[in-house]
C-alpha cells in the first residue's frame, strides 16, 4: 500500500463535527420526548396516586374502586369543623344531627364515593367490543388473504378498509347512533311506534327499532371503529405464515378450511393478539363513539343490578338474565373523566375524583395490555418453532 | 375410488399434450409422457424448463397459484382424468403425495407432524397413530434418532432429518405415488446420500417422480429420465440409455455440461 499514513487522521476534520452535531440533535430530541412523557405520567401519578393509595394497610383505597359515584357534600358543623362526605353518608349524618346543624354547605357533583360504575362500564365495553371485532375481523382477514381471488376489486376493498381506519371517531359515534341505537333489528312482541320496519314472524315480531343507548350498541360501535386495524393486522399475520405450511397440508389431502384451522391460524395468532392489544387500548380510551350510544354521566346501579331473575334464582336463571346487561346503559371512564373535567368546576374537593379517575384509567389500560401480552406470549410458547 | 395403479396396463401417470400457462406466459408446450408404476422417474433440465410445474400439476397443487392454469391436454392418474369436475381433490392428494424442495415440517412436535395427515382423514385411535408414526419413522431411518424425543419440536432436527421427516409425513397417509420437487437441493452430500438410499428402498412400494438439478443423482437412483428444455419434453427413456447414448443432440450436450 502506498502512503499508509493516510489512514491516520491528523488535526481537525469538518466531517467529524457534523457527525457529532447530528447525533446530539437526534439524541436530544428523543430524550426530550421521553422527558415530556415522563413529566406527564409523573404529574398524573403524583396527583392521582393519593386517591388510590394510602399510607396504612391495605395501602389501596378499595372504596375508590368499589364504591358507587356520588355527589360530594362539604359543610361545617355547629362547632365549626369542616366535613366532606358523599351523599349517602351525608343523609345519615343529617338524619342523626338534623338538617339545622349544617352550615356553609357546598356540593360537588360526581366528586364523592368511588368510580365502580365507570370502571365496570369501561371493562365491559372494551372486552365486548374487542371480542366482537376479533370475531368479525379475523373472519374477514381469513377471507381476504386465503379465499378471495387477488384482483383489482379485492384491492379496492382493502383500500376501503384501510381508509376506514382514518375516519374520525365522532363519525363512528354518529354512525353507531343511527344504525345500532335507532335502526338495528330486535325480536319483540310489541314493535315500538318508531320502528322503521316490523316483520311478523308468527310468534313474535322482527322489528327494526334499534337497541337504544346500551352496552351492546356502544360495544358494536367501538367494534366498528377498531375493525379496520384488526382486519389489516390479522391479514398481515396470516400472510406472514410460510406458504410451505399451507402447501404441505394441502398436499396431504387436507381441505382448505382444515389447513387454515390447523396450519395457518395457530401460527398467525400471536400477531393477531398483538393487534388486539393496540385496539383494546384504543377502544377503552375513546369517548366520542360511546357518547351517543352507551355512556351516561350518572347512574345509580351497576349494569347487572336490577335485572329481574325471579326470586331465589338458580345458576341458569342468573346466566340468562345476565344478557339483560347488554341492554342497559353504562358509565365509562373516558366519559366520566370528560364529565369531571368539563362539567364541574375544579377545586380542592374535586381533585381526588378527577386525578384519581385518570390514574385508575391509565392503570386499567396498562393492566389490559399486560394481560394481552402475557396471553400472546403463552400462545407463542405453545408453538414448536 | 382410484383403481390399483400397479396394474401394468395402466401407467401410474399419463400426460397427454399438456399445455400450461402462468398468466399469458406458456411454460409447457404439448408435453406427453407416461410414468410407469413402482419405478423412479427423474425429471431433469435447466432452471425454468417447466419440470417442477409439470410435477405440481400431478396433484393439482398449482391450482392455488393465481393465474396458473392448464390450457390444453389432460393428465390421467391411474386412468382417471384429474381435471374432471367430480374428482375428489383431497383423495387425489392423499394418493399422490408430495415432498417439497425446501423442507417444511409444521412447527409442531415430531409426532404431530406425522400424525397430521392421519388425523385429517379421521384417524383417532391412539394405538394406530402410534404404530404409524413408528413405522414411518423407521422407513425413513429416523426412528433411532428421535424415538426419545417424539414430543419435541420438529424444528430441532437437522435439515436432512427434517426432509426425511417430511418424507415420513408423506408416506404416513399411504400414497401410491410420491412426487419429489428437488428434495436434496438444499442438503449436504451425506444427507443427500441418505435420502437417495431411502428412495431406492421406497421404490418397492411407491411410484416416485423426482425433479432434480443433480445429474449424478438422476443417474444414480432413477430408472427412467425425462429431459425438459424450454417447456418441451426433449427426450424420455431408460436412465442408462439416456446417460450413455442419448438420442437427441440437446440431451447429450446438457448431460455433458454443454449448457444449462
Amino acid at each position: 500500500m502506498d502512503n499508509p499514513e493516510q489512514l491516520i487522521r491528523g488535526g481537525f476534520r469538518k466531517g467529524a463535527l457534523g457527525e457529532t452535531f447530528v447525533k446530539a440533535l437526534l439524541g436530544g430530541m428523543t430524550w426530550a420526548i421521553i422527558a415530556i412523557a415522563l413529566m406527564i405520567f409523573g404529574r398524573m401519578f403524583r396527583a392521582g396516586a393519593p386517591a388510590l393509595f394510602k399510607s396504612e394497610a391495605p395501602y389501596v383505597d378499595v372504596g375508590f374502586l368499589t364504591d358507587k359515584n356520588e355527589t360530594l357534600h362539604v359543610f361545617d358543623d355547629a362547632e365549626g369543623n369542616r366535613h366532606q362526605m358523599p351523599a349517602s353518608e351525608y343523609h345519615r349524618w343529617t338524619d342523626a344531627h338534623g338538617a339545622d346543624a349544617v352550615f356553609n354547605e357546598q356540593t360537588f357533583a360526581y366528586s364523592g364515593g368511588g368510580i365502580a360504575g365507570p370502571i365496570v362500564g369501561t371493562a365491559l365495553l372494551t372486552l365486548l367490543s374487542v371480542g366482537l371485532a376479533l370475531f368479525f375481523g379475523v373472519a374477514a382477514a381469513i377471507y381476504l388473504s386465503e379465499y378471495s381471488k387477488q384482483g383489482k376489486f379485492i384491492g379496492w376493498v382493502r383500500l376501503a378498509i384501510l381508509n376506514l381506519a382514518g375516519v374520525p371517531s365522532i363519525v363512528f359515534g354518529l354512525f353507531g347512533f343511527a344504525v345500532f341505537v335507532l335502526a338495528a333489528p330486535v325480536l319483540t312482541s310489541v314493535p315500538a311506534d318508531r320502528s322503521l320496519l316490523a316483520i311478523p314472524l308468527g310468534f313474535t315480531w322482527l322489528s327494526f327499532e334499534g337497541w337504544n343507548s346500551s352496552l351492546i350498541a356502544g360495544a358494536a360501535t367501538l367494534a366498528c371503529m377498531i375493525l379496520p386495524v384488526i382486519i389489516t393486522a390479522s391479514e398481515e399475520s396470516l400472510k406472514a405464515v410460510p406458504q410451505g405450511f399451507r402447501e404441505a397440508s394441502l398436499a396431504l389431502g387436507a381441505t382448505r378450511w382444515h389447513t387454515i384451522r390447523k396450519c395457518v391460524l395457530p401460527f398467525a395468532m400471536p400477531g393477531i393478539l398483538t393487534s388486539s392489544v393496540l385496539s383494546l387500548a384504543r377502544a377503552a380510551g375513546e369517548t366520542a363513539p360511546i357518547m351517543f350510544t352507551a355512556a351516561v354521566a350518572a347512574k345509580d346501579t351497576l349494569p347487572w343490578e336490577g335485572l329481574a331473575a325471579g326470586e331465589n334464582p338458580g345458576l341458569w336463571e342468573r346466566f340468562t338474565s345476565s344478557f339483560g346487561m347488554l341492554g342497559s346503559q353504562v358509565q365509562a371512564l373516558p366519559y366520566h373523566i370528560y364529565t369531571l373535567a368539563a362539567r364541574i368546576p375544579t377545586s380542592e374537593y374535586t381533585q381526588r375524583a378527577q386525578y384519581g379517575s385518570v390514574f385508575v384509567f391509565l392503570m386499567m389500560i396498562f393492566l389490559f395490555s399486560a394481560v394481552s401480552i402475557v396471553l400472546r406470549n403463552r400462545v407463542r410458547s405453545k408453538l414448536k418453532w | 375410488m382410484v383403481s390399483d395403479p400397479s396394474t401394468p396396463a395402466v401407467p401410474a401417470i399419463e400426460v397427454e399434450n399438456l399445455r400450461f400457462h402462468y398468466g399469458t406466459k406458456q411454460v409447457l408446450h404439448d408435453v406427453s409422457l407416461s410414468i410407469p408404476a413402482k419405478r423412479i422417474t427423474a425429471f431433469i433440465g435447466p432452471s425454468g424448463c417447466g419440470k417442477s410445474t409439470l410435477l405440481r400439476c400431478f396433484n393439482r397443487i398449482n391450482d392455488r397459484i393465481p393465474g396458473a392454469r392448464v390450457t390444453g391436454g389432460a393428465i390421467r392418474v391411474a386412468g382417471i382424468d384429474i381435471a374432471r369436475p367430480d374428482l375428489d381433490l383431497q383423495m387425489l392428494r392423499r394418493r399422490v403425495g408430495m415432498v417439497f424442495q425446501k423442507w417444511n415440517p409444521f412447527p409442531k412436535t415430531i409426532y404431530d407432524n406425522i400424525a397430521y395427515g392421519l388425523r385429517i382423514h379421521g384417524e383417532k385411535s391412539r394405538s394406530t397413530l402410534d404404530d404409524t408414526v413408528e413405522h414411518c419413522l423407521k422407513v425413513v431411518a429416523l426412528w433411532d434418532d428421535v424415538k426419545d424425543r417424539l414430543k419435541s419440536s420438529a424444528f430441532g432436527l437437522s435439515g436432512g432429518q427434517q426432509q426425511r421427516l417430511c418424507i415420513a409425513r408423506t408416506i404416513a397417509v399411504k400414497p401410491d405415488i410420491i412426487l419429489m420437487d428437488e428434495p436434496c437441493s438444499a442438503l449436504d452430500p451425506l444427507s443427500t446420500l441418505k435420502v437417495e438410499e431411502l428412495l431406492l428402498d421406497l421404490k418397492k412400494d411407491y411410484t416416485i417422480v423426482i425433479v432434480t438439478h443433480n445429474l449424478a443423482q438422476a443417474s444414480r437412483c432413477s430408472d427412467e429420465t425425462a429431459f425438459f428444455y424450454l417447456g418441451n419434453l426433449i427426450e424420455h427413456g431408460e436412465t442408462m440409455q439416456m446417460f450413455t447414448a442419448p438420442r437427441e443432440k440437446r440431451t447429450e450436450s446438457y448431460i455433458s455440461g454443454g449448457f444449462g
